[in-house]
């Protein structure tokens, strides 16, 4: 039977036995990127696989054979010293921005206006600023090097790229579990109330744990779209696979018909990479979607 | 105030009002109930009924009158409601059992983690109490596993842990198919044979009349008539009671 691509959340709703009680709970559509990549069949994917040569061939003639030859000759270089360093910058600024966004996703929840309000403008902010735009803030403001007990320790530009990007990604999974938090029905607050746990408790051991399922599909989305959003650095210096693509086909004489060969290269390295997590975070979907 | 002993009044409720914003939905309620009574709450929709029994484990505040547990003012700001809610356990309409947990371990989690007691101790306890509402060997079992009737019988059975001296049961079978509202039944008058002080919110008029001491009949915030089931059932007085009587049996 074939599978409707927004059949699960509808069908959910119905089983839902309580509204969501404060606000909208998850947003209405969290896994915007891993469903439309998530949704492409395989053939697709393959279709465009065998594009790519094609579309350097029609508009490059023969020069085209070359140009892949000499992108074959690159490729160990562009993907251990490019692709796997963006890879290294978006596991360390998911890692910061889950981190970060857990506190501020319970601060999103908490009953103090006092901290309510300070976390509600810093992710409304990083939320809705422009990724370069806060990447560049951040390289400029940021020191060069920070002295710490005497010690001199540099603060490399792809490090405060990781910075950069951790921050909106901070501010996005704070509404991530936001939305976690507030899915579950309050008659669980109630059920540990009258048990006696304290709000700290009933937070830590019975409304994460349960939301914990539920939170991955969007964190997973989220992942795949801070990978995506890598090759900004290397508009900031940093020599992520971008730039190393560029400065490889310099190297080999700047010619126009390196242009599909070497870019399309790096299209598809990221394409690979995102597209196993887009599929995964679907089933993932589905599955909590019946199971719930 | 001289200290509770247990010949007065275990729950004592005096002109209790209670509004959800400009609505008053209970509008001077007063109430004794003794130490190992039963009382039946019965009355139509809307009438105030699981509002009252929230308010008396403090899920709900009150705006004026006084409730007390054990001599305890319930809604004193410095009350200690860890101390309330050892001692007042509720069973609500739609079980809210913690769907990450087994049976076994929805029960003993409060008992671990909030009393703090031993874990074999809890243990033991548990696997009693889950034998007396009559789901052994449902232990491992999740709650999404379990029928309605079984899951309602492990939620009796997690506030029974926290070994309670009045259990509040919240229309616990209203949710539930008809032919396991009488396993959840019998567990509860299991538990009143006991001696178990039980306020029951209910639509079961048959199960009021068989397992109450004492039923009051409440409508529109207000208790309209009470008295000992079998007066109630057969020769009540309020005009309002007996339309809502005929209606229902």
């Amino acid at each position: 039977m074939a599978v409707k691509p927004s059949s699960p959340r509808k069908t959910m709703d119905v089983l839902l036995p309580v509204a969501r009680p404060f606000g909208s709970g998850s947003l209405p559509d969290d896994l915007f990127l891993a469903r439309w990549l998530g949704n492409m069949p395989a053939s697709w994917v393959l279709l465009g696989l065998a594009l790519w040569p094609t579309f350097a061939l029609a508009q490059s003639g023969p020069d085209a054979y070359n140009a892949f030859e000499k992108l074959l000759r690159w490729i160990p270089f562009l993907f251990m010293q490019g692709f796997l360093f963006n890879v290294l910058i978006s596991v360390l600024a998911m890692a910061i921005g889950t981190v970060l966004g857990t506190f501020m996703g319970l601060g999103l929840t908490t009953r103090s206006a006092l901290i309510r309000t300070p976390v509600q403008i810093y992710v409304t902010f990083f939320r809705n600023a422009p990724w370069l735009v806060l990447l560049f803030i951040i390289l400029l403001a940021f020191p060069f090097q920070v002295t710490a007990f005497g010690m001199v320790i540099p603060v490399p530009g792809w490090m405060k790229t990781v910075i950069g990007l951790a921050l909106p990604v901070s501010a996005n999974i704070a509404e991530v579990v936001r939305g976690g938090i507030q899915s579950v029905p309050t008659a669980q607050w109630e059920a540990a109330e009258s048990l006696a746990f304290t709000r700290r408790q009933t937070m830590w051991q019975i409304i994460l744990p349960q939301c914990v399922k539920r939170m991955l599909p969007p964190w997973m989305n989220w992942y795949a779209i801070l990978t995506m959003s890598t090759p900004l650095c290397s508009l900031l210096g940093v020599n992520e696979v971008i730039s190393l693509t560029r400065q490889a086909m310099e190297a080999e004489g700047n010619r126009p018909e390196l242009l599909v060969p070497f870019y399309g290269f790096c299209l598809i390295l990221f394409f690979l990479y995102c597209y196993p997590i887009a599929r995964f975070t679907r089933s993932l979907e589905r599955k909590f979607a019946v199971r719930s | 105030m001289t200290a509770w002993t247990p010949d007065q009044p275990i729950i004592r409720l005096r002109d209790v009002h209670k509004s959800f914003g400009a609505l008053e939905v209970l509008k001077g309620i007063s109430m004794d109930i003794m130490k190992g009574e039963v009382i039946c709450i019965i009355g139509p929709s809307g009438s105030g009924k699981s509002t009252l029994i929230r308010c008396i484990n403090a899920l709900n505040d009150i705006q004026k009158g006084s409730i007390q547990v054990e001599g305890q003012e319930v809604h004193d700001p410095k009350l200690d409601k860890l101390a309330l809610r050892r001692k007042v356990g509720i069973v609500f309409q739609q079980y809210n059992l913690f769907p990450h947990k087994t049976a076994l371990q929805n029960i003993m989690m409060a008992p671990l983690k909030v009393l703090k007691e031993k874990p074999a101790d809890v243990e033991a306890r548990a696997r009693a109490l889950l034998k007396k509402v009559r789901l052994e060997g449902k232990e491992n079992q999740y709650p999404g596993e379990l029928s309605g009737g079984q899951q309602q019988r492990v939620a009796i059975a997690r506030s029974l842990a926290m070994q309670p001296d009045v259990m509040l049961f919240d229309e616990v079978t209203a949710a539930l198919d008809p032919e396991t509202v009488k396993e959840v039944l019998i567990t509860i008058k299991d538990l009143a044979a006991e001696g178990l002080t039980c306020i029951l919110v209910t639509h079961e008029m048959n199960f009021a009349r068989e397992v109450a001491d004492h039923v009051y009949f409440t409508d529109k915030g207000l208790i309209v008539e009470d008295g000992p089931p079998e007066t109630l059932f057969t020769s009540a007085k309020d005009p309002r009671t007996r339309s809502f009587l005929s209606q229902v049996l």
